[in-house]
C-alpha cells in the first residue's frame, strides 16, 4: 500500500480497446472530476496502449487534468501482467488517493491484480461514490474526506458502504452506465505526462493466438426509450407486443432476467444487476414485477411507466406512471393511442 | 503429461431468497441463518480440473477456506472425483476481505508445494467481486487467465484455453504454472459418482469427528474421550476418509495479513433494501386511460 496522501489525485484507469475509449472511462472522468473538486485535488487518467496518445484530449475534455501516457508496441492488446505493472508503477510514483476502474471484464481482471500487488483495498462493482468524513467505530478516530464506496451485495439484497481507512489508494470498480456521461468540454486544458515503464519479457507469458470481438448488437445503453418485458409477458409469442410497442415509440427492447431465463428473449437484452444498466429518458416496464436485481439496472431512468396485473408489484414503488392491467390488452391500446397522435 | 490441479471452492449462502435478518449488526453476514450451497462457478472450476485429469492424468486437490461447516463442499468434491481435499479453517481468518482471503489461500497453495494449475470459479454469489482469483495469482506470481470458457488442451508446460470477455472471445496460450478463473458456461459439472458417494459419505474433518463423538459418548471422561477420538481419527486416516484441516499456523501465515487486521476494506454501513411506496400516477387500463398517459408523456416532453 502507499501512504495516506490527502493531496493525492483522483485517478481513472482509461480503458481502451483497439484505439477506442470505453464509455465507462469517460463516465468515470466526470465522477472523478466531482470527487476531486470536493477534495481540492486534480484528476489524473492513466492511458496505456500502443499509439493511443490521440485519446488524451478526450479524457481532458471529460474532466482529466493530467493524462499519464504509457505507449509501447507490446501493449497493443490488453494483457493482465504488463498492464498491471504499468498501473502499479504509476501509483507507486504519484501516490493518488483514489483510483477508479470500469467494472468491465477488463477492469475486473486488472484492478484486483493491482490491488493485490500494492496490498491496497479494492471494492468491486460500485454503484455510487461519495466523499465524507468517517468516524472509525473501533478507535473513534475521524478520517476526513474518505471515499464512500457503495455497492449492492448478496445478490442485490443489501446495499453496503465500504471504506478504506489506510490501505491506500482507495480503489473501486464502477459499473458501466451508473455514472452519467457528461458532455465533453473541448475548451478544458490539461497536461499529457509521458511515462516510461520497464516491461521485461517475463510479463508476456500469456500469448494471444486468436481473437474475435462481437459488436454489441443491442444498443440498450444508447437508447432514449426502452420497452422491457418480464416474466409476466408469458410467452415468446407475446413478446412480439413488446417489439411492436418499442417500434411505435422508437425505442429499444429490454427484458428482465425472468424473461431471459424463460427463453422469451436473448440474454443480450437483459437489464439489471446481471445485464446492462440503463438510464433512458423513458422506461416502460411490461409484466415486470421489479425484483431488486432488475431495479438496480433501471431505476435511474428519468421516467418509468409500469404495466402489471398485480397492484402490489414492487415495480410500482419506483414508477412515475402506472397502469394496473394486462399488458396484452394495454399495449395494443398504447400503440393505437400513439398512432392517433401522428 | 500429467498435471496437478488445485481448485479453490467456497461454501456460500444461497443469495436467491434472503432477507436482512441474515445480517448481523456489524454488517457482516450471519451465515448460520442461511442455507449454504456450493458456489456455482466453483463447481465449473472443479469440473475443468477433473476434465484435465481425465485427458492428461494428474491430480485434483480442492481447498476451501471457511468455518468447520464448509467441510460439506469438500465432501461434495470427493463425491465428484477430487483426489485430496483440505479445509482451511481458523477463527483468526474471520472477517477477511478479498485481499486477506487471497493471501491466506495463496499461503495454503504454497504449502502444498507442487502444482501446475490453480482454478477458481470466476466469482462467488455472496460478494460477486471476482477478485480473489486474480489476487491469488498475483501473490503466487502466476499469470492469470480469467473467464475461461473452454479448456482447449495442454502440451508440456503450456495450456491453451478460450476465454470469454462478454463482447467476444480469445484463445490464449500460457506457460504453467498459471491460475484460471472459470465461467459458469464453461461446462456442465458431472453429477456425483454413486460409488464415490458410498465411499466418501463417511469422510470427516477432525472437528466433525470430535463433535460426533462427543454426542455419542456424553458420559466419557476427558481421557476416555481423547483416547476414543485418537483411535477413530487414526481409523479414518487409514481408510483415506480424514479430511485434512489446516489452520493459519500450518500455512505459516503472517497474522497481520489475515482477518480484520489484514483487510483494508471495511464495511461501514449496510442497508437492507426497503421498498418505500412512492406515490405514482395511476391510469386505468382503458383506451381513455392509456390515451391520457401518452398525452402526459408528450406534454412533459418525454415522448415526441
Amino acid at each position: 500500500m502507499i501512504p495516506v496522501n490527502r493531496q493525492g489525485e483522483v485517478w481513472v484507469y482509461a480503458e481502451q480497446e483497439d484505439g477506442a475509449l470505453h464509455d465507462v472511462s469517460l463516465e468515470l472522468c466526470g465522477k472523478a472530476r466531482q470527487l476531486a473538486d470536493q477534495l481540492g485535488v486534480r484528476v489524473g487518467a492513466v492511458l496505456a496502449g500502443h499509439q493511443v496518445a490521440g485519446l488524451a484530449d478526450r479524457l481532458i475534455a471529460q474532466g482529466a487534468d493530467q493524462v499519464y501516457l504509457v505507449e509501447d508496441s507490446r501493449l497493443a492488446h490488453y494483457q493482465t501482467l504488463p498492464y498491471a505493472r504499468v498501473v502499479c508503477r504509476l501509483i507507486e510514483k504519484y501516490h493518488p488517493q483514489i483510483v477508479l476502474y470500469g467494472a468491465t471484464p477488463l477492469g475486473r481482471d486488472l484492478a484486483p491484480r493491482v490491488a493485490s500487488h500494492l496490498r491496497a483495498g479494492m471494492t468491486a462493482d460500485c454503484t455510487d461514490l461519495q466523499i465524507d468524513d468517517v468516524v472509525e467505530p473501533r478507535t473513534q478516530q475521524v478520517h476526513p474526506k474518505l471515499l464512500l464506496q457503495v455497492r449492492p451485495a448478496f445478490g442485490g439484497n443489501i446495499i453496503a458502504t465500504i471504506v478504506n481507512y489506510d490501505g491506500w489508494p482507495q480503489m473501486a470498480t464502477v459499473r458501466e452506465g451508473v455514472m452519467p456521461l457528461l458532455p465533453p468540454n473541448p475548451s478544458r486544458r490539461g497536461q499529457i505526462v509521458r511515462e516510461q515503464v520497464e516491461l521485461d519479457d517475463t510479463l508476456f507469458v500469456v500469448r494471444l493466438l486468436e481473437r474475435h470481438l462481437e459488436p454489441r448488437k443491442v444498443n440498450l445503453k444508447g437508447a432514449r426509450v426502452i420497452v422491457a418485458g418480464g416474466g409476466g409477458v408469458g410467452s415468446k409469442e407475446n413478446f412480439r407486443l413488446i417489439y411492436e410497442l418499442a417500434g411505435a415509440v422508437g425505442g429499444a427492447v429490454g427484458a428482465s432476467r425472468a424473461a431471459v431465463d424463460s427463453g422469451f428473449i436473448g440474454k443480450e437484452h437483459q437489464i439489471g444487476q446481471t445485464g446492462t444498466t440503463v438510464r433512458p429518458a423513458l422506461y416502460i416496464a411490461c409484466g415486470i414485477s421489479g425484483a431488486v436485481q432488475h431495479r438496480a439496472g433501471m431505476e435511474e431512468s428519468a421516467k418509468i411507466v409500469a404495466i402489471n396485473t398485480d397492484p402490489e408489484a414492487p415495480i410500482f414503488s419506483i414508477a412515475h406512471y402506472g397502469i394496473v392491467g394486462d399488458m396484452k390488452q394495454v399495449i395494443p391500446m398504447m400503440i393505437k393511442a400513439l398512432r392517433e397522435r401522428r | 503429461m500429467p498435471y496437478d490441479c488445485v481448485v479453490c471452492v467456497k461454501q456460500v449462502p444461497d443469495t436467491a431468497n434472503i432477507t436482512t435478518d441474515a445480517m448481523k449488526e456489524d454488517g457482516t453476514v450471519n451465515r448460520a441463518a442461511l442455507p449454504a450451497i456450493f458456489n456455482p462457478e466453483d463447481l465449473n472450476a472443479l469440473e475443468t480440473a477433473l476434465e484435465i485429469r481425465d485427458r492428461c492424468g494428474g491430480t485434483v486437490t480442492a481447498i476451501s477456506m471457511g468455518p468447520p461447516k464448509a467441510a460439506e463442499v469438500l465432501r461434495e468434491c470427493l463425491y465428484r472425483g477430487a483426489d485430496r481435499v483440505i479445509l482451511l479453517t481458523d477463527r483468526r481468518a474471520a472477517a477477511s476481505d478479498t485481499l486477506a482471503t487471497s493471501y491466506i489461500l495463496s499461503q495454503a497453495i504454497r504449502t502444498l508445494g507442487r502444482y501446475d494449475l490453480v482454478l477458481c470459479g470466476r466469482q462467488a454469489i455472496d460478494g460477486d467481486t471476482a477478485q480473489v482469483g486474480p489476487q491469488i495469482a498475483e501473490k503466487l506470481g502466476l499469470p492469470q487467465i480469467t473467464y475461461l470458457e473452454a479448456f482447449l488442451g495442454a502440451e508440456g508446460d503450456r495450456i491453451r484455453v478460450r476465454r470469454n470477455m462478454g463482447h467476444g472471445w480469445e484463445v490464449v496460450e500460457s506457460a504453467l504454472p498459471a491460475l484460471v478463473t472459470v465461467l459458469g458456461t464453461a461446462n456442465l459439472p458431472r453429477p456425483r459418482s454413486a460409488k464415490r458417494l458410498m465411499r466418501f459419505k463417511r469422510a470427516r474433518t477432525g472437528t466433525e469427528l470430535a463433535a460426533e463423538l462427543k454426542a455419542l459418548l456424553p458420559q466419557a471422561s476427558e481421557q476416555e474421550f481423547q483416547a476414543a477420538l485418537a483411535a477413530r481419527t487414526e481409523e479414518l486416516r487409514r481408510q483415506g476418509l480424514l479430511i485434512e484441516e489446516w489452520d493459519l499456523d500450518r500455512i505459516g501465515a503472517d497474522l497481520s495479513r489475515c482477518g480484520a487486521a489484514g483487510s483494508p476494506t471495511k464495511v461501514w454501513r449496510v442497508q437492507g433494501i426497503v421498498l418505500t411506496r412512492k406515490v405514482y400516477k395511476q391510469y386505468p387500463a382503458t383506451e381513455e386511460g392509456v390515451r391520457e398517459l401518452i398525452h402526459e408523456l408528450v406534454v412533459d416532453r418525454t415522448l415526441g
